[in-house]
């Protein structure tokens, strides 16, 4: 080949470096959450019956079919792919008793993904969790709809909400005693009433570990709240329970180990910054304790999160890592003397 | 003492393919060579030959007018053009073009004074500039310039032979194959720093190099084993892993007492100190799946790309891009015409699977926060994209962007495939607009100062 030939030959791609990039994607990421969050589903299955499962299906389908038609409404390019409105889906089934009526699952997906995703811009833009905010306004707007809470073991068929209802322990919990008949042994695998995702305390973990494994999350987030709940609730017991008892019914009962593991580390709406996401963190389990002490709800974590949502901006800002090369404490000094 | 840098990610190596080739040297002939005046960090030299001259190897043909190092022949015959000719960098670059006689006609060796022992700093700064030599792990700073800043000042002496760049294996194999002229040559620059001790920091992922280093070093020398994480050849966060000390932002190594050099600079020192040879020839890696069969070689500088692709048995299939330099900060080529500086350490010769594409569509952050993690400076990539999409740009500089050196650590751990470190590219360049304008605007502010007082 002579070498004209060779250059007109020569089809070269140019662009700024790095040419070469990590193989992990966004759509990879959200699978991994998904995945992560089905043996908790299972356990919500075992424990509720086949509605939990047609529920997550509704609510999926609701995110999904809102989120698309909005896009097509407005023109843009479709998301799918990206898979993150399935995850919006999933979590907000997780947050609901198995007992909802479908159309206001089918409500909460609206609003989760057209209010509070898609009219902040869509992937990325929104500042608070959609599911979270979907839970949100659903109990503040149907709050007798909602709250009916299947006792476990009571399976639901896909129709079939009529079955015996009880409190969750949580109730107990706000009241400022400990639930009556439930051990802390029934709490870790499920046998609790509750929202679908919040009663199998184990396998939220279990789902958290593989999080924390595919280095999806860091475990920074889920650490530092749950932390901060164990250490106020152990400081300061209500009603005369024991310590330990007290703090374990505490992390075990509502929505912490879902809050914590699975909406606090949302990417979109926590912080980047290391020192950022420790003082969210905290925030978020300080206020749950605050909330659950002295709230009117009996649960606190959505709330907590939502509020420290607000804040992300914020503490990213304040939060920024330490200059490289500058020095810990003249810092100050040297800013006065410039 | 353990220290250890922030951040940083994990690329493959992909060195398997030239790690345990020996260097070999060019064996196609050499028509021609074009020598670009700019080949490193600085002012371009101005020619000291016209068209027409007959130089001989070794020959000055470029004198640095400012920061910068002379430029020899890289072979003897005569001056054909001297005209702007393509560069690795992009932009074309003024250049000595010369016919090679094929006689290698020697020109005189540069004088040494003195037994290498008993050179004074003086003289070693002298000799070192006489040879051209630029830091050769491709920024290119004139290593006598570091090293008379740095008398006095520095107390610690490193050689770099990280190359935690993936493909690149040209350091590695110098290492290997002439340990006595590292070591050497790294001991020059340590007496003339007046330093009893030389440290040499290399990537546990070439044991065979600190083994064969530590066969031959004197008593003097250190040889260390470092983490296998990019960007390890950073000189900053060498430095940070080595002695724990931080850089200060827009400082140099000196500020915190101590010099870096490459291993190739100091293979060079020796070169120029004992042979008397200045800087005319450099080992290159030429690899990547598109070539028929890798190799280090060792070239005369000038020679084209092409020529080397040559070597390397030509192409294999279709090459998708083509790299001067590694993966991580190489420069992607239009085609194969600009030719070997002295940084160039490399030519990867990719294929399409074996580099990202440019992704398509819109590219949603989702605030993950990986590029934070990946940061070695400690920034936050993620807001300078932001911000310089959304045109903000005065506020690029409070967030730092100044102090980011590009390692691309934070665009290589993104998720969504933003071309992270392009943006902050554009940003530095914004920022920099910004500050000659405030600089003016204050000059000008002064200067109507001035004209009032002197009006009353």
């Amino acid at each position: 080949m002579s070498e004209k030939e060779n250059k007109a030959a020569l089809k070269l791609s140019v662009a700024s470096s790095p040419h070469i990039g990590s193989v992990d994607s966004t759509p990879g990421i959200m699978l991994d959450v998904i995945i992560a969050l089905i043996p908790a589903l299972a356990a919500a299955v075992w424990f509720f019956g086949a509605r939990a499962l047609t529920l997550v299906l509704v609510t999926v389908a609701s995110t999904v079919g809102f989120e698309a038609l909005y896009r097509k409404l407005m023109k843009l390019p479709m998301a799918a792919g990206d898979l993150s409105a399935v995850v919006t889906g999933m979590l907000l089934a997780m947050c609901l008793p198995a007992s909802t009526p479908y159309w206001v699952a089918v409500l909460g997906g609206a609003f989760s993904m057209i209010i509070v995703k898609q009219l902040f811009g869509g992937l990325g833009k929104n500042f608070l969790n959609p599911a979270l905010a979907g839970r949100v306004f659903l109990f503040s707007s149907f709050p007798a709809l909602i709250s009916v809470y299947t006792a476990p073991g009571q399976r639901l068929s896909i129709w079939g909400v009529d079955a015996v209802s009880t409190a969750t322990p949580m109730n107990a919990l706000h009241n400022g005693r400990l639930p009556d008949g439930v051990s802390i042994q029934q709490l870790l695998v499920g046998e609790q009433a509750g929202c679908l995702g919040e009663v199998a305390a184990l396998m939220l973990i279990v789902g958290g570990i593989y999080l924390v494994l595919r280095k999806v999350i860091s475990p920074r987030i889920p650490l530092f709240y749950i932390g901060t709940v164990a250490v106020l609730t152990f400081l300061f017991p209500l009603g005369g329970v024991a310590r330990v008892d007290w703090m374990l019914y505490n992390l075990l009962s509502g929505g912490l180990m879902l809050g914590a593991i699975f909406m606090a580390t949302d990417y979109v709406t926590s912080p980047v910054t290391p020192t950022g996401r420790t003082v969210y963190a905290i925030g978020c389990g300080a206020l749950t304790v605050f909330l659950r002490y002295f709230g009117i709800y009996p649960e606190a974590v959505s709330f907590s999160i939502l509020v420290m949502n607000i804040l992300v901006w914020a503490l990213d800002k304040a939060f920024m890592p330490h200059r490289f090369g500058t020095p810990w404490f003249q810092k100050k000094a040297k800013e006065a003397s410039k | 003492m353990v220290h250890r840098f922030f951040g940083g990610v994990h690329p493959n190596g992909n060195k398997e393919a030239t790690e345990r080739v020996p260097i070999s040297p060019l064996t196609l002939p050499v028509p021609q060579v074009v020598l670009p005046m700019s080949q490193h960090v600085g002012a371009p030299c101005k020619p000291t030959v016209q068209v027409g001259d007959e130089v001989k190897v070794g020959q000055v043909i470029g004198e640095p007018a400012g920061l910068g190092a002379p430029i020899h022949a890289s072979v003897s015959g005569k001056v054909v053009a001297v005209e702007p000719r393509p560069h690795t960098s992009g932009s074309p670059v003024l250049s000595v073009v010369i016919e090679n006689d094929g006689k290698d006609t020697p020109a005189e060796p540069i004088p040494i004074p003195a037994p290498v022992e008993q050179l004074t700093p003086q003289q070693v700064v002298d000799i070192v500039r006489a040879a051209g030599i630029t830091g050769m792990g491709g920024a290119g700073f004139p290593t006598h310039v570091k090293l008379s800043s740095g008398m006095g000042k520095v107390d610690t002496i490193i050689l770099n032979g990280a190359e935690c760049e993936p493909y690149i294996t040209a350091d590695h194999r110098l290492m290997l194959e002439r340990p006595e002229k590292v070591i050497q040559g790294g001991r020059i620059l340590m007496r003339a720093l007046g330093l009893s001790k030389l440290i040499i920091g290399i990537e546990a992922n070439k044991m065979d190099a600190v083994e064969a280093l530590k066969a031959k070093a004197p008593e003097d020398v250190e040889v260390r084993a470092l983490r296998v994480r990019y960007p390890q050849g950073s000189e900053k966060q060498l430095i940070q892993n080595i002695t724990g000390r931080q850089i200060p932002p827009g400082g140099l190594p000196a500020h915190v007492g101590c010099a870096v050099f490459n291993v190739a600079t100091a293979a060079a020192v020796y070169d120029a100190c004992y042979e008397g040879k200045p800087v005319t020839r450099r080992i290159v890696t030429v690899t990547g799946k598109a070539v028929m069969s890798p190799v280090n070689v060792e070239v005369p500088l000038g020679i084209p790309l092409q020529t080397l692709v040559d070597a390397a048995g030509g192409f294999k299939g279709a090459p998708g891009r083509i790299l001067s330099g590694g993966p991580m900060m190489g420069v992607a080529q239009f085609d194969l015409t600009p030719s070997v500086i002295k940084g160039t350490n490399a030519l990867l010769v990719l294929r399409a699977r074996e580099f990202t594409p440019t992704p398509k569509g819109e590219l949603v952050c989702i605030h993950c926060g990986r590029c934070v993690g990946a940061c070695p400076m400690k920034l936050t990539p993620l807001f300078f994209n932001q911000r310089f999409l959304a045109g903000r740009y005065e506020e690029l500089e409070g967030l730092r962007i100044l102090d980011c050196i590009e390692c691309g650590s934070c665009a290589f751990s993104c998720p969504a495939h933003i071309p992270l470190v392009q943006s902050i590219r554009a940003g530095k360049m914004e920022v920099r607009r910004l500050q000659a304008e405030a600089k003016a605007r204050a000059e000008a502010a002064q200067a109507e100062k001035k004209e009032e007082v002197s009006a009353q």
